[in-house]
């Protein structure tokens, strides 16, 4: 076991954790946060994308252990004082999700496209977005709210 | 009671915005990964590497050793229970765990249970099994062959592969138009295997209190109902001591409409331990043993007689895997494929299917598709396409000169389909209008004069839908049926329960919107539950885009019921006669005196605290609809793109959908539906593929094998809409779940052979990949 210690939505964290344990489960599990997916197991459809330090990293590609003093944000740490996060908004208003097991992992990824590009074209945010899979909204509407939250 | 003040309720017709993205926008959805119960065991299966091999003996010792491991099921363990064996809903049997061989890559061999997953996926490969290799069968023409290895040699008697034999239409009106005809145009083409692949994988968690003996079952499950019955069967567990609860989902398509020994091991597996069991599949294992899609290999030939369609023969080969395990009526060996005259008045048609046993995973089910429909209109719109191309007609006119027309409604098919309504042509001018035909047309001759290569394909489908009638479609002998359930509180505010489960397509808000239509109550003031069986009425659940169709038929219906009381309630407030009431908007008045009126707040109020006497208290009902017929929703897609001679990559440059599925409940959503159907549709044409070497190993296990579409090669949409209402659905409505994925792949893949077909390409093989098309531009001498 080894000992790490996280922030995670501004909350610091001690924990002891397998070294082989992935991030995802870590947070899933140990710290009860649900709204982290895993989808595919390799890497390909970003369901599990959680914010490090404001950039958006798949979390079943990290180990916990390398998380060891990073700054996480997850979905559940978007939305501050009851306000849903702008990018949030914008998803719900664009119709921007069906089942929503992708919509954290788009959401946050948004986030962090927007924090580097802060009015990105349609296919710049295509591009940006190519590491997150949605199988239910065919991406336009994605693309719509990615550019409502954008202005 | 206030009287509530006029306002406009946003009833059908309103693009309300989704009540259920307040939880999934803010990382709190429920789905059944997130249930975590105390004292929860962990399952993981060993899987079988080989395709076909007969298991020698299974050596678990070690497995059992390891620290947290608490049991490993085998095969054997639980013939002991009877259960190593389910049904399917194809009525056929399929393996829980392997007894006696494996008969695909990836089939269930064992199951570890213990205290972490971690632990649990360390210990399955401690498990020893020797096999003894067996030839494996891989395509349904290998398995039809003379001398071919029995693959079920567990059904006794069972001497060769053949699954079953099965016809619709007339043979003899056939083989008369074939006679009779100018020319017949032939087209063979095969749809390969795809997978749903919803984002979130299958799974449950099952908790057997041993107290009770209730067997609570959270799962991913498209249609608990059914699952809760057909569990009762496969476990003879008493059906109300079964508690089936089918949380938020991450996608289904399909994928979660059968019962997987996912499902049986965890529940068995509670049962004998008295803890709850969670077993949450990987990706891989989603992709190589549960339901696929497709794998039909279809012979189409039309007969043309002055330029219309007299005759359609279509043969077909479906390869349906180890098991019989297709989700589909129990009549339709090969689902509704034999609505394959599609959108053309073709007076007589012969459809003859076969099944064959390969060594690949079962669970043949439709994939955004009512039971076989896509493969149907794939056949058809690309047969269509290819006779106006050997007529020497653009394929457009012929479509046109060929379609079932308006004053044909209601419809008899060739193949025993009644169309209930349709105007095919009116869905095609759209299309063609906002595509700009005529100025295409005019701009991929002068680009072939150039050297470039552009291509337009037309899809004009015809979906069936809403299954179904009672009496006709049944599943393992369950009718077709939904129910609707609906309480107005004292408050007038609802609670309406339904048997159908969304999986992502906004039934929350949908449904409340037609509660709200039909009582004037806001959409908001209705609380949508579904997928926990205890809690709501009976039906078969959500796929072949039969939610509206049937539940929202049931919701409606049970609505009317509880305005016809309300109206009884109205005249006693009113102390009027019942007849000298009239409805709008959410209120009841006499006629001629507006003024005096009562508001559906006030009589839900009044239901409990100031009824007529003799009256039953409270304002809540339950409907059961059996839809009378089917719905035929329909649309014309139009696809252009641009191929680049050099590599063979070929580009969308535009998508026009336009669809009619009768009544929109909620445009936006409705829209959100179709956006992601042509998706998927273009998924299929152009990557998605199960494939399997000569071993028989699976090729495309993850997502890194298996192509997804990104946003980035995702092509945008253009929508259009025309609306003709379903006469016998009490909203008009249709369904329009699963169209864009029907219509679409013919759509994309005429796209293609268009931009060649001047050069004599008649055919390119989904998925149309580049190096296929480099092939036939190479073949056609247009080689860049």
């Amino acid at each position: 076991m080894r000992r790490i210690s996280v922030t995670v939505n501004g909350e610091r964290h001690e924990a002891e954790v397998e070294p082989r344990q992935l991030l995802v489960y870590f947070l899933r599990e140990e710290l009860g946060l649900t709204g982290t997916v895993v989808g595919c197991d390799t890497s390909s459809c970003g369901s599990c994308t959680v914010l490090l330090g404001g950039e958006s990293v798949k979390s079943c590609t990290l180990l916990a252990v390398q998380a060891d003093g990073a700054d996480i944000t997850t979905i559940e740490g978007l939305a501050r004082d009851g306000e849903l996060h702008p990018v949030q908004q914008a998803f719900h208003e664009e119709h921007g999700l069906q089942c929503g097991f992708c919509t954290p992992g788009m959401v946050l990824a948004t986030v962090s496209l927007l924090a580097e590009s802060p009015s990105p074209s349609d296919g710049e945010i295509r591009l940006a977005l190519e590491g997150n899979l949605c199988r239910c909204t065919g991406y336009q509407n994605i693309v719509k709210a990615v550019k409502a939250a954008a202005v | 009671m206030a009287v509530s003040e006029d306002r406009v309720v946003r009833g059908i017709g309103h693009s309300v915005k989704r009540f259920e993205d307040g939880r999934f926008i803010r990382g709190r959805g429920n789905y059944v990964d997130d249930i975590v119960l105390p004292r929860m065991l962990h399952l993981e299966f060993l899987r079988s590497p080989l395709a076909h091999a007969r298991i020698r003996s299974i050596d678990t010792s070690a497995a059992e050793a390891v620290p947290g491991v608490v049991a490993v099921v085998t095969g054997e363990l639980l013939a002991q229970h009877s259960l190593a064996w389910m049904p399917t809903l194809s009525g056929d049997t399929q393996a829980v765990l392997a007894t006696d061989k494996v008969r695909f890559q990836g089939q269930e061999v064992a199951a570890v249970i213990a205290e972490s997953a971690y632990v649990a996926k360390d210990a399955t490969e401690l498990i020893d099994v020797d096999y003894e290799p067996l030839p494996p069968v891989t395509s349904p023409q290998q398995a039809l062959a003379e001398g071919a290895p029995v693959i079920r040699d567990d059904k006794e008697g069972k001497d060769s592969n053949h699954i079953y034999s099965w016809e619709a239409g007339d043979a003899a009106a056939t083989e008369q138009a074939f006679a009779e005809a100018d020319q017949v145009v032939e087209l063979e083409t095969f749809y390969p295997r795809c997978h749903p692949a919803p984002l979130e994988c299958c799974g449950c968690v099952a908790d057997v209190d041993p107290a009770t003996g209730k067997a609570t079952i959270y799962m991913t499950s498209q249609a608990p109902h059914a699952h809760r019955t057909l569990f009762a069967l496969v476990a003879g567990l008493p059906e109300h001591k079964i508690r089936i609860v089918s949380p938020d989902i991450g996608g289904g398509f399909g994928n979660k409409v059968p019962i997987y020994p996912g499902y049986v091991v965890a529940t068995a597996a509670s049962l004998l331990l008295g803890q709850p069991v969670k077993w949450i599949e990987d990706r891989t294992g989603n992709l190589i043993s549960t339901g696929f899609a497709r794998d039909y290999h279809m012979r189409g030939e039309l007969a043309v007689k002055d330029g219309r369609m007299t005759g359609l023969r279509v043969n077909m080969l479906s390869d349906n895997g180890a098991f019989f395990a297709d989700a589909q009526p129990t009549r339709c060996k090969a689902g509704l494929f034999h609505i394959v005259t599609g959108s053309y008045d073709i007076p007589a048609a012969h459809v003859q299917t076969e099944g064959a046993y390969t060594n690949k995973a079962p669970g043949g089910v439709a994939y955004r598709c009512s039971f076989r429909v896509t493969e149907a209109s794939y056949l058809i719109e690309r047969l269509v396409q290819t006779a106006a191309y050997e007529l020497g007609e653009d394929p457009v006119e012929f479509r046109r000169r060929n379609f079932v027309r308006p004053d044909q409604f209601p419809y008899k098919s060739a193949t025993g389909f009644t169309y209930d309504s349709g105007d095919y042509e009116g869905a095609l001018d759209l299309a063609l209008e906002k595509l700009g035909y005529a100025d295409l047309r005019r701009e991929q001759a002068e680009a072939r004069e150039r050297g470039e290569l552009i291509g337009i394909g037309v899809a004009t489908f015809t979906e069936v839908v809403g299954a179904g009638h009672g009496a006709e479609y049944d599943i393992a002998g369950l009718r077709m049926n939904d129910g609707a359930e609906l309480r107005i509180h004292p408050t007038g505010k609802a609670v309406l329960k339904l048997s159908v489960k969304s999986q992502g397509q906004g039934h929350e808000t949908t449904f409340a919107q037609i509660v709200a239509e039909e009582l004037g109550l806001q959409p908001e003031d209705v609380e949508v539950q579904e997928g926990d069986t205890d809690h709501t009425p009976y039906g078969l659940g959500t796929y072949a885009s039969r939610s509206t169709p049937v539940s929202g038929a049931a919701t409606s219906m049970v609505a009317r019921k509880i305005r016809k009381k309300a109206q009884k309630i109205a005249a006693h407030l009113l102390e009027a006669s019942e007849d000298d009431l009239e409805w709008s908007s959410g209120r009841f008045s006499v006629k001629g005196a507006p003024e005096k009126s009562t508001t559906i707040q006030d009589i839900a109020f009044a239901a409990y605290t100031n009824i007529p006497e003799g009256m039953e208290g409270g304002l809540e009902g339950v409907h059961y609809y059996d839809p009378p017929n089917m719905t035929y929703p329909f649309g014309a897609y139009a696809v252009v793109v641009e191929i680049d001679r050099g590599t063979g990559q070929w580009k969308v440059r535009k998508v026009v959908a336009v669809d009619d599925c009768g009544v929109r409940i909620n445009p936006m959503i409705v829209e959100g539906q179709i956006m992601g159907g042509l998706t998927e549709g273009f998924a299929i044409a152009a990557m998605e593929l199960i494939d399997f070497d000569e071993d028989g190993n699976c090729i495309g296990a993850n997502l890194m094998d298996y192509l997804i579409p990104t946003s980035w090669e995702t092509p945008a949409f253009d929508l259009g809409m025309t609306e003709t209402p379903s006469p016998h659905h009490p909203l008009g409505a249709k369904g329009v779940g699963e169209s864009a994925t029907v219509g679409a792949p013919a759509a994309f893949v005429n796209a293609v052979v268009d931009a060649l077909a001047h050069a004599g390409v008649r055919n390119l093989e989904m998925p149309v990949t580049p190096d296929k098309v480099w092939v036939a531009l190479q073949e056609a001498g247009l080689g860049g």
